[in-house]
């Protein structure tokens, strides 16, 4: 009874993934600005790798910005100082971030939960300076005009839709590749870890290790979407790595739904289309604004928009089956 | 003269600077760690009721004449009472959960409360005179100490020395020791918990208010003066071991100390002193200097 159900569910995510995939490859052609697409896509991105970590291993970092941040810095100055190629300059920084994870990692995985939380913010706080007075980030400036280069030293990305398909293809791989991640041996483990700490060290896993691979995964993601960023927009700033980013992609994976595949992606696409529409109508309230989701979804939607569907959807086939049964 | 081969006058006023960022650090991660100890909760919303607490000195003052001893009252009873507001509205409905949430819900509230003021005031400092009766300086012969700065450091360890008496040595100290750790227990015998609990963070606020009014004369008032501040608080918590009180007070002037330090040697190098303390403590004692091993 419940086996064919479960396809049907299956069936149904394939089918919106497929048209959600289908409706990115044509928004550049039905007149979707491609340059907002791509930013939303690379935030969708950063949500997604920050929710490897939270939704998945159940650790909650408060510092991601300093990955995504570094990052788009490390990009940023490759491309433009060094001349090197897109694809060269977004694995130094989904490289570098993924060093930087590992060192941040190493010292906040000794403790948890609000202590895990309050280390990494502190720690990406020391990136965050480090980026404000370093020689080669141009400091308050950041570092702006970064040219997008030739992809593989022959594809020019100059255009804003050979970038997007380039951007579209990268968010894919990735998407998939986390998707992979959670599906496997290894992804049920960081949900074990996540679910019940002490039994998973009592059955004999090193905790430590798999908590710190989940970071350093997380953190490389996170920077890779950095990277792009970078490359789409033109500039690395101080933003990038300043605090607030790392609360912004918080409630871009709270809001979205924390542990759901597409619900950072929606999130990031709720926040960023927000910011767009009214940066210019109301000025600062944007923050306001953002506060208050922050707080409305804390208070009364913890399962974000597409928990709440999931959950939504099951109680409507726990009710139906109960229905079927009294018939 | 010289120390360390810095001019003294120089090396004694970064120490005297050090000292009073120490008493803000300490006071600021004093009621944080009351709240925390008693709540639960991270209040990432310090920052902004520190904040608050300047704001409501000076716009007491700017617009009603209220002079600086009448707001280092009234700041704190105004801001104390939002506390209580915002526990009631908020904080409340989140006791049961992950304590994350409360670090989420006061990190939004902190977004909001700092958006209105940037918008209402925008992202410029506003300048509160020093009071009449601590301008000037008082010249000890080897040092010129500013009046105001030693009142700051005077008042805070007052203000810290009086919580660690009423938590550590006063009935209403064991109740709230007692209701952390077991608040169905203490209801049982009568207390009103959830009174308590309320009052707490009130009083926290209260705290974070009144180093807001200290702060006022010596800093610009702006939007953003509590966002800059609660990392570095926060580190001086995670440093001191999360909800110890002695271990904030005296982390929290210790840090100052060793941040006025680093300004003198290594400039460049003061603003991330902090955090690098705090990554080398957590290595050799992850539960921090005063925390016990949870």
């Amino acid at each position: 009874m419940t086996k064919p159900r479960r396809t049907q569910a299956a069936n149904t995510t394939r089918i919106t993934y497929l048209a959600l995939l289908t409706l990115l490859l044509v928004a550049p052609v039905i007149g979707l600005y491609p340059v907002f697409v791509m930013k939303l896509l690379c935030f969708g991105l950063f949500a997604c790798a920050f929710n490897l970590l939270l939704g998945f291993t159940g650790l909650l970092s408060f510092g991601h910005a300093a990955f995504f941040g570094s990052a788009a810095y490390v990009t940023g100055w490759f491309v433009k100082a060094q001349g090197w190629t897109p694809e060269m300059a977004i694995l130094a920084g989904t490289v570098g971030a993924g060093l930087i994870g590992l060192v941040v990692g190493l010292v906040a995985i000794r403790r948890q939960g609000i202590y895990f939380a309050m280390i990494t913010l502190a720690i990406a706080q020391m990136v965050y300076f480090f980026c404000l007075q370093a020689p080669f980030t141009g400091g308050e400036d950041g570092l702006q005009g970064v040219p997008r280069g030739n992809l593989f030293g022959m594809l020019s990305l100059q255009s804003d839709n050979a970038m997007y398909y380039f951007v579209v293809a990268v968010f894919v791989l990735c998407f998939l590749f986390i998707s992979r991640i959670v599906n496997s041996p290894f992804g049920q483990v960081l949900k074990m870890i996540r679910e019940n700490e002490p039994r998973a060290i009592s059955l004999g896993y090193q905790v430590d290790r798999y908590k710190l691979l989940a970071f350093v995964l997380s953190a490389a993601l996170a920077g890779l979407a950095g990277s792009l960023k970078t490359l789409v927009m033109g500039f690395a700033t101080l933003s990038d790595v300043h605090w607030s980013m790392s609360g912004e992609v918080i409630l871009m994976t709270l809001l979205g739904g924390v542990g759901t595949f597409f619900g950072p992606v929606m999130g990031a696409g709720i926040v960023i289309s927000l910011q767009n529409l009214l940066a210019d109508k109301v000025g600062s309230w944007v923050t306001v604004i953002i506060g208050v989701i922050f707080v409305l979804c804390v208070l009364a939607f913890r399962k974000g928009v597409v928990g709440e569907l999931q959950a939504f959807r099951e109680r409507r086939s726990a009710a139906a089956q109960a229905g079927s049964k009294q018939a | 003269m010289e120390i360390f081969g810095i001019p003294h006058q120089a090396f004694l006023g970064q120490l005297l600077l050090g000292l009073v960022n120490g008493a803000f650090y300490a006071m600021l991660s004093l009621g944080l760690a009351v709240i925390f100890g008693l709540l639960g909760v991270v209040n990432f919303a310090h920052g902004a009721l520190y904040m608050l607490g300047a704001f409501a000195a000076w716009i007491m003052l700017d617009k009603f004449g209220i002079n600086y001893w009448f707001a280092l009252v009234l700041a704190p009873l105004a801001v104390g009472a939002f506390g209580v507001v915002i526990e009631r509205l908020f904080l409340k409905h989140l006791y049961k959960l992950d304590p994350l949430y409360g670090l989420l819900l006061t990190f939004g509230l902190a977004l909001i409360v700092e958006g209105v003021f940037r918008e209402l005031y925008g992202a410029s400092g506003q300048t509160y005179p020093v009071p009449e009766l601590l301008a000037g300086a008082t010249n000890l012969g080897f040092m010129v100490l500013p009046n105001y700065r030693a009142w700051v450091v005077a008042v805070s360890l007052a203000v810290c020395l009086g919580t660690w008496f009423i938590i550590e040595r006063t009935r209403l100290g064991a109740y709230l020791r007692a209701g952390t750790e077991n608040a169905a227990l203490v209801q049982t015998f009568g207390i009103n918990v959830p009174m308590m609990v309320m009052l707490t963070y009130g009083a926290g606020a209260a705290l974070a208010a009144l180093a807001g009014v200290l702060a006022a004369p010596i800093i610009q008032v702006n939007p953003l003066m509590g966002s800059n501040l609660i990392i570095v608080v926060f580190a001086v918590v995670v440093i001191g071991g999360m909800g110890s009180i002695l271990g904030s007070v005296v982390t929290g002037l210790a840090l100052g100390l060793v941040e006025g330090m680093t300004r003198v040697f290594y400039p460049e190098a003061s603003n991330i002193v902090v955090f690098v303390v705090m990554v080398l403590v957590l290595m050799v004692r992850p539960a921090g200097l005063f925390g016990k091993e949870a």
